[in-house]
């Protein structure tokens, strides 16, 4: 079995999907001849052809609009948004014509595409490329929302996005591209080859949407967590000696809520993980939710670990980060008395 | 207000900014005297091969093909049979006698919107006409004309606009904003101009595919403005795409006059120079030039030459919609004073002129389409009329947000049939 980096597992999903769907088109900035500028998408073109693998212009609505009228005609676009930083001007697109068309045909017109787009901080891109914007993707009805944050499950989910018959909005976490990472940004890169998700099927798999991974079992907590953050908090639960329970959900919408309650209701406590900022995350939806189901189970304040409402500043970037030290912290409190 | 160091801005002309005004306001006379309209078959034609910045003298000009005598003159015109002229005919007067009853049913009470499109018939009929049926159309609210010219059933658009039991749409959708793949006409959106780069999107599919079916897309003048305008205009352009975009000027959105939108400097039509595409500006009120353009921007796109802009100067006879008074911000009269005139007039005048029509049969033909449009109008009040809609089967609101309905919305669908209950 291949052992691949999560650029390599995407990169692979692209093959595999693009021999055996001849529908499946895939365009974006820099993504046909040089293969993106994370390399996501490197030599698909050649293997497929300038017409099902293109350059766009720097026009994230248009990349967005012509993938619309693309999926209108029967074709499967998988668009790349350069960095989730520079989503918002293909946001009306996304919002009001992607999310909403099989709703507003009544399932006469359908939007089978992927919106790929490397988001999270971490790598010193500034306020410009380091933002985690999915929550004002989740809040829209009609979107699936995915987040990987392993190899195997990069490619797996790829697959599963793409032969999903409604839109995904899949969201790379580019920090952990190269390999996972664990909140030390002062410590060398490990490589993903250490790890055990590195090993990667050859060919078609999938990873199903929808359903969260407990990537670690556990009695003292439930952290929740996706992308990133994943690694960052079985980290810190390792620092700390913590039998914690870690679900990487994978999937925000549909969210697997059944994993998380189920858990929640066996540890009792619960801590919430993500980059994006606090106010209105999609944290605050995963507190409302374990209250709502988990109430008279908890035992401590469901605690919340974030990036701070500020916007990413770069040279402050692992002041914002939340890293070691915010985990520390709030794993003390949820684990208090 | 800071100002800062001002010594140095002393003898510096104080800056001002431009709000554009339209020529007449509330109490004015309109008068377009100064208007310039050139004369019908004044307009070259050049062969649909040529290089775009060979059309580019079209987008100040104005292609026109019915005279002032009623006589269809210039290289332009299409030699239509007459019984194509009839259908077109036929189809504008359909139109505006769909219009009238949904925009008096709206009144009634018997639903919530509704939008007219009168002094604009000819654009969207003749188009359907020049196009082949397998086209397809990405329209605004305006182009209702496709529809009906495509022989879509006036009851399924009466029974959209009603939201009520025979509603395709199952009453998601605000009235008018259709939606029918069988007749290539894409779901309409409330969110202007999207539809533009879409029509793009659709084309460069069909290039992909090696296809032989083009896409046109449809923006109004104000909507020009929006980003989505630009992005169609550099896809269209860069990937050659096979596309006819049609901006429909009728001079208003909603209040605003067709210079906020940027007419003062340039015509619609010649926002293709800067994009290197083909480009003409056409009299949008002359079915006849209307269907000539339009003929001629899908053999253009059909042979692989590329997208073409097409500016239809036309009037909006009427308000925005239901919700919209003109007299608010334009003179009342101004309609009757616009010079391009009524498009059924002179289309009527043409066929008249040519003896192939007279009053008669053009008292009869409208009585017929009346009675189609009251019969139609009948059968789908029979299937219910906004008020009485929304009751019944609730759950369908929770369908189609996806393929499947996950377990969020089936929470949330049980809670809404409760409520139902309750």
């Amino acid at each position: 079995m291949p052992t691949f980096n999560m650029i390599q597992a995407l990169n692979d999903a692209h093959k595999v999907m693009m021999a055996r769907d001849p529908d499946v088109v895939v365009f974006g900035e820099d993504v046909g001849y040089f293969g993106g500028v994370f390399r996501v998408t490197e030599g698909l073109q050649k293997q497929f052809g300038k017409t099902r693998v293109f350059d766009a212009p720097i026009s994230e609505g248009g990349i967005v609009a012509t993938a619309v009228g693309m999926a209108t005609y029967g074709l499967k676009p998988v668009i790349e948004i350069q960095f989730a930083d520079y989503i918002y001007p293909g946001y009306d697109q996304i919002v009001s014509e992607v999310a909403k068309i099989r709703y507003r045909t009544a399932a006469e017109w359908t939007m089978p595409m992927v919106i790929r787009t490397p988001y999270g901080g971490g790598i010193f891109g500034g306020q410009t490329h380091s933002q985690s914007p999915e929550s004002l993707f989740t809040h829209i009805a009609g979107l699936k929302v995915v987040i990987p944050s392993t190899p195997y499950d990069a490619k797996g989910l790829l697959i599963a996005a793409i032969e999903d018959p409604d839109p995904v909005v899949f969201f790379e976490p580019k920090r952990i591209y190269n390999g996972p990472f664990d909140g030390h940004h002062d410590k060398p890169v490990k490589p993903w080859s250490k790890h055990p998700a590195s090993e990667v099927p050859e060919g078609h798999y999938t990873v199903p949407i929808g359903k969260a991974a407990v990537v670690r079992e556990g009695a003292d907590l439930t952290i929740l967590a996706y992308g990133t953050m994943v690694h960052v908090a079985l980290a810190a639960i390792e620092e700390r000696g913590l039998d914690a329970e870690v679900i990487d959900l994978r999937t925000l919408v549909p969210l697997d809520l059944d994993t998380i309650e189920e858990s929640v209701k066996k540890t009792g406590r619960c801590l919430v993980v993500h980059e994006a900022p606090r106010t209105s995350g999609f944290g605050a939806e995963l507190v409302a939710l374990v209250q709502e189901r988990c109430f008279y189970h908890l035992e401590a304040p469901v605690e919340r670990v974030t990036g701070w409402d500020t916007p990413y500043p770069h040279a402050y970037e692992w002041a914002y980060f939340p890293g070691p030290k915010r985990m520390k912290r709030a794993l003390e409190k949820v684990m208090a008395d | 207000m800071s100002n800062r160091d001002p010594d140095l801005r002393r003898n510096a002309p104080h800056l001002e900014l431009h709000v554009p005004e339209p020529a007449f306001r509330p109490g004015d006379t309109p008068d377009f005297s100064a208007l310039t309209i050139p004369p019908a078959g004044s307009a070259p034609r050049p062969d649909t091969a040529v290089p775009a910045a060979e059309t580019h003298p079209l987008t100040t000009a104005l292609v026109r093909v019915l005279g002032d005598d009623n006589k269809a003159v210039g290289p332009w015109d299409p030699r239509l049979d007459p019984d194509t002229l009839r259908k077109i005919l036929r189809d504008m007067v359909t139109v505006r006698i769909f219009d009238d009853r949904m925009y008096r049913a709206q009144r009634q009470g018997k639903t919530s919107f509704y939008m007219k499109c009168t002094g604009e018939e000819a654009i969207a009929t003749a188009t359907a006409a020049a196009l082949s049926a397998e086209d397809m159309h990405f329209p605004t609210y305006r182009q209702q004309g496709l529809l009906i010219a495509r022989g879509y059933p006036l009851t399924d658009m009466m029974c959209q606009i009603y939201s009520n039991k025979g509603d395709k749409l199952q009453g998601r959708q605000l009235p008018i904003m259709y939606s029918d793949k069988k007749h290539g006409f894409f779901s309409i959106s409330g969110n202007l101009a999207t539809q533009f780069p879409q029509a793009v999107g659709w084309a460069m599919g069909a290039a992909i595919k090696g296809d032989s079916r083009i896409a046109m897309g449809w923006v109004g003048d104000g909507a020009t403005a929006e980003g989505d305008f630009h992005s169609a205009m550099t896809f269209a352009a860069v990937y050659n795409v096979p596309v006819v975009l049609a901006t429909v000027n009728n001079q208003w959105a909603i209040s605003s006059f067709s210079g906020i939108a940027g007419a003062e400097r340039a015509t619609f039509a010649q926002r293709a120079v800067g994009y290197g595409i083909a480009g003409l500006r056409v009299d949008g009120n002359d079915a006849l030039a209307v269907y000539a353009a339009v003929k001629w921007a899908a053999e253009r796109a059909r042979s692989n030459r590329g997208p073409t802009l097409i500016e239809f100067f036309t009037y909006r006879a009427e308000g925005h919609s239901t919700s919209d008074d003109p007299s608010g911000y334009r003179p009342t009269n101004e309609a009757k004073a616009w010079p391009l005139g009524d498009p059924i007039e002179r289309l009527k005048a043409h066929l008249v002129a040519i003896g192939e029509w007279d009053d008669d049969r053009h008292s009869k033909m409208t009585t017929e389409c009346d009675e189609q449009v009251r019969a139609a109008q009948k059968e789908s009040e029979k299937l219910g009329i906004l008020p009485q809609q929304g009751k019944d089967h609730i759950e369908t609101m929770f369908d189609d947000v996806y393929a499947d309905v996950p377990w969020h919305l089936a929470e949330q669908r049980d809670q809404a049939i409760a409520e139902g209950r309750d």
